[in-house]
């Protein structure tokens, strides 16, 4: 689906977020010259097609609660990755999962999983789980902790910040 | 945050209301008034818990570029090289990890041939080679946190 200029309108005016009023759709409608029904259309149009991935709340994890996150990676042999992967990204301790490359000889692992949780005991219990229920023990493996997070603005487009992924 | 709150949290990460008044239907579901639910999710978007309400996007199907890369910074340069790639715009999350490897960050494009000028400018500034590890296959983003 190509986005039309009134759709890249759309998209910039829900850089912030839907507004908290009674009738949201109303209202940012108004800001970009839509009625109602047309902006809801259009909305209902790019979660169908996946532009949206999903609509409602999307939380700070850190404030949430969930203090610790360690990226999970596996060197996976490439015929094997996408089976483990989709079983990888089926499991709930599971929040993000990637095949990327390897970036040889500084980075063997093809297989990225994003694991969150109240602090590092419990993201190494839940990654030790995930290994031991899928097999993954002879597998090259690391787990990198977050130790400091510099930014987490979402993306920008039109130099507007965005939640995507 | 009360009870209440993380039940908001946990029912609206997805599958909101597209309709005249989504709230209202949103609140009926979790047995509350619209009203009481505007408030509270206000309240917690203020306190910083919510980062935001609304979409999120799907960078490529946007048209957009997204990329993940990694660099390894000497622990002396760690902040000033942070502060180089933090400056750019299109550079939309960055954590130091415990690896060789140390600084991750996304880059995030209106155009994915940014992603590469972007990357570039990063070596330049800094010296540094960076790693660009795009994905190849996406099996899950959920992104979502139980409150």
């Amino acid at each position: 689906m190509e986005l039309s200029d009134s759709d890249l309108d759309l998209v910039s005016v829900l850089a912030d977020g839907l507004p908290l009023v009674d009738r949201p759709y109303r209202a940012v409608g108004q800001a970009v010259g839509l009625s109602e029904d047309a902006v809801i259309a259009r909305i209902k149009a790019m979660s169908a097609v996946g532009i949206i991935r999903r609509f409602g709340v999307i939380v700070r994890h850190h404030e949430l609660g969930f203090r610790a996150n360690a990226m999970a990676v596996w060197d996976i042999p490439d015929p094997l990755v996408g089976e483990l992967g989709r079983r990888l990204g089926d499991s709930p301790e599971v929040t993000l999962c990637y095949r990327r490359p390897r970036r040889l000889p500084d980075w063997p692992f093809n297989l990225f999983c994003m694991v969150h949780g109240r602090d590092r005991d419990a993201v190494e219990a839940a990654i030790r789980g995930l290994a031991e229920r899928h097999g993954l023990a002879s597998h090259g493996h690391a787990v990198l902790f977050s130790t400091r997070r510099f930014k987490q603005t979402g993306a920008r487009y039109g130099r507007r910040p965005l939640a995507a992924e | 945050m009360d009870d209440t709150d993380r039940r908001i949290v946990n029912a609206l990460q997805g599958g909101f209301p597209i309709a005249e008044r989504p709230f209202a239907a949103a609140a009926e579901a979790l047995g509350l008034e619209e009203a009481d639910l505007l408030a509270r999710i206000k309240a917690m978007r203020d306190d910083g818990v919510i980062s935001r309400f609304g979409p999120l996007w799907h960078a490529e199907k946007m048209g957009g570029g997204l990329t993940l890369s990694a660099m390894s910074v000497p622990a002396e340069r760690f902040d000033d090289v942070a502060a180089i790639v933090n400056s750019f715009p299109e550079v939309a999350h960055n954590y130091a990890r415990d690896h060789a490897l140390n600084m991750w960050f996304v880059v995030a494009t209106e155009r994915p041939e940014r992603i590469a000028e972007v990357l570039a400018e990063i070596e330049a500034r800094t010296g540094l080679a960076v790693h660009d590890m795009p994905k190849i296959e996406e099996f899950f983003v959920g992104l979502r946190f139980e409150a």
